[in-house]
């Protein structure tokens, strides 16, 4: 067997890769919209795509799911290309590309059957089950003109779980949901993932979101991915504003003065000083207070996820 | 093919949830009775004016000047051969006592055609052609319809037949709507009646040579078959233009220029030469079996078939080119 077969095998049989997007590139006129955008999304997680408005995330979501053609790069959703294998490319995936757009004069169950006929083999018991997952029974044979954003979006959901995609992409799916909501679809996205064993992307430019929802996270910005990680770990490294509730508050001040800088250390009340370090170095600091026979009444540690996020995005506005 | 079928059902049902199907049928609907109600009161006061009795005195003089002049030996032989069939014809009506002058259900619902084929029965065909894709595109379900394993062609194929199936339907309501509702008016008599068609205009000389005589509800269907090629030119050009702009009223601006402005072209400037290759010059191909010639100088029916033809293959051509190939960006 030569090479070329067996890396072809590989990128086919291995059933880890839900999604792969290698090398993506989009030019619109002059404009480069994307560069080089290149991740992987695998069974049963949920993947965040993150970045500020205008970052390019619906540009790639509409490029993975074949409404726009790539200027480069490849796509592949379950080992097939979606390029020159769309159909079984589409078979596998669900998914909400900016709002939840449906026939407004036709009802919920409606809608749904005019997309079950489009993939064939979907029976009325399946619809049946959709609509009781996102909860829409009591709505579906309502005119979809006549439900709230949030029923559409649940309608939204039920239309792409309808051919039991093994990849369901998600743009921005708590647009227009109340905190309650936000939450029930934070939870049923966890329980998909984990139950069905479904890959989840989800955009987002909400870093909070995506912590509570994602396991790993890609983060983009004006069109380039900045990097690729777990959530954990961007918190672990993003910068924190950490409070101590100290004394003598003139050692501990010396202390962390000198391993932070004079300008980072603020006295905020009688015994309380504040900096900006990131979760790994407020461990190590702790231990050097202690050892500098400092009391340590109570540290609190605000995640600054809205610096953070503009931080690593670079802050820039829209581009 | 049973993707195919699925596609259209789809397609078909989201027209008729639309409702855009029903405003069709009740323009028929309103615009029909109006019509047969005006003819039918400027027939009754014609009646009152001239007489009811001596329609039948005054036939069966003509016939028998004609059959007077026929006897005449200069009379060329073309003509003789017309004279008589019009004597056939008047002798029918004699026979039966229907007042040729009077109209028929027959006769009206030939005559709607024949007067709506180049602008009436088009309006009501753009109102479903320019909506069936470009509302996908502004309402935004285009995103969902594409996202599903299904080609593109597919779906768009399946739209066109939808379509075809409505332009169908609308050519055969007017025709049937026609006939039963100015029937009530005018009686359903007639349709047997024998009518000429074949005339021809010849190197600008009128050429008889081609002459037939069929039943009326021969012709009648003629008129309809005919008028149904020129309505589905129209859809698959509304069509295109449904798949290049992204709303149903930008779409309906633009059929209505080029319909309202290709009737002006063909009234104003019949002789200018570009006239002769647009699609609304041929839009009238009813005249030619009627024997009222072509608003255009030097055409034939193939000559027009060819015309309507190519614009229809260059249609469809775009519209599946262009939704094939093109983003969805918005
Ligand atoms: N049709 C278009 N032509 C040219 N540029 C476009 C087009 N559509 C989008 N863009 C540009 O592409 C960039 C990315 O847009 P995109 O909609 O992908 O952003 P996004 O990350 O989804 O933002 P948001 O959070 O606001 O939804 C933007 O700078 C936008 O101006
Ligand atoms: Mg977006």
């Amino acid at each position: 067997m030569n090479s070329r077969t067996e890396v072809f095998l590989l990128t086919r049989t291995s059933p880890a890769v839900a999604l792969s997007v290698q090398g993506l590139q989009k030019t619109i006129g002059k404009r480069t919209i994307i560069r080089n955008v290149s991740f992987d999304v695998h069974q049963g997680e949920v993947f965040g795509f993150l970045g500020p408005n205008g970052a390019g995330k619906t540009t790639t979501i509409r490029m993975i799911v074949g409404l726009i053609a790539p200027t480069a790069g490849r796509i592949c959703i379950g080992g097939h290309d979606v390029r020159s294998e769309f159909i079984e490319a589409m078979r596998n995936v669900g998914c909400i590309v900016e709002n939840p757009e449906l026939y407004k004069y036709m009802t919920g169950w409606q809608n749904l059957e005019h997309f079950a006929a489009m993939l064939g083999d979907v029976t009325d018991e399946r619809i049946q089950e959709v609509v009781q997952l996102v909860k829409m029974d009591a709505r579906i044979h309502d005119k979809v003109k006549t439900y709230s954003l949030g029923m559409r979006q649940r309608l939204g959901i039920a239309q792409a779980l309808l051919g039991r995609p093994k990849l369901l992409i998600l743009d921005e799916p708590t647009n227009g949901l109340d905190p309650a909501g936000i939450r029930e679809l934070r939870e049923f996205i966890r329980k998909l993932a984990a139950e069905e064993g479904l890959a989840v992307f989800v955009s987002s430019h909400m870093l909070a979101e995506v912590q509570m929802m994602c396991d790993r996270v890609a983060i983009l910005s004006g069109g380039e991915i900045v990097k690729v990680t777990s959530v954990e770990e961007i918190v672990a490294n993003g910068v924190n504003r950490v409070e101590w509730n100290v004394e003598p508050v003139e050692t501990a001040r010396r202390v962390l003065a000198e391993a932070l800088g004079a300008d980072n250390v603020q006295q905020i009340a009688a015994t309380k000083l504040i900096a900006s370090l990131t979760q790994t170095e407020t461990a190590s600091l702790n231990e050097k207070l202690i050892g500098a026979g400092v009391s340590i009444y109570s540290v609190t540690v605000q995640n600054q996820l809205e610096e953070l996020f503009l931080e690593i995005t670079g802050g820039e506005s829209i581009a | 093919m049973r993707n195919l079928l699925a596609l259209t059902r789809n397609e078909t049902l989201k027209v008729l949830r639309k409702r855009r199907f029903f405003v069709v049928i009740l323009i028929l609907l309103i615009l029909i009775p109006t019509f047969v109600y005006g003819q039918y009161t400027t027939e009754q006061r014609l009646l009152a004016k001239v007489g009811t009795t001596d329609w039948r005195a005054q036939l069966q003089q003509q016939i028998t000047d004609q059959e007077h002049r026929m006897q005449s030996p200069a009379l060329p032989d073309e003509q003789k051969k017309i004279m008589q069939l019009q004597v056939e014809q008047q002798k029918y009506y004699l026979d039966r006592n229907i007042n040729p002058k009077a109209t028929g259900a027959t006769t009206f619902t030939r005559f709607f055609m024949q007067y709506g084929v180049s602008l009436f029965l088009p309006l009501l065909v753009i109102v479903i052609a320019t909506d069936i894709v470009s509302s996908e595109h502004s309402e935004g379900t285009i995103k969902l319809l594409l996202t599903r394993p299904v080609k593109r062609w597919k779906i768009l194929l399946s739209k066109y037949l939808t379509l075809l199936i409505y332009t169908t339907l609308t050519v055969m309501i007017t025709m049937v709507a026609c006939y039963a509702i100015s029937g009530l008016f005018f009686g359903f008599q007639g349709w047997d009646a024998p009518m000429f068609t074949g005339f021809q205009i010849s190197g600008g000389t009128f050429d008889a040579s081609q002459v037939k005589v069929l039943p009326h509800w021969q012709l009648l269907l003629m008129n309809y078959g005919l008028g149904w090629i020129s309505t589905i030119v129209v859809a698959t050009l509304s069509f295109m233009v449904s798949v290049l702009v992204r709303g149903t009223a930008a779409g309906m601006g633009v059929m209505l220029a080029v319909l309202i402005g290709g009737n002006i072209l063909v009234q104003l400037a019949a002789d200018f030469p570009i006239a002769k290759y647009i699609f609304t010059s041929h839009l009238r191909l009813t005249d030619y079996v009627n024997g009222t010639p072509l608003p255009i100088p030097d055409v034939t029916l193939p000559f027009s078939l060819c015309i309507l033809g190519l614009w229809l293959v260059g249609g469809l051509i775009v519209s599946f080119i262009t939704f094939t190939r093109r983003d969805v960006l918005a």
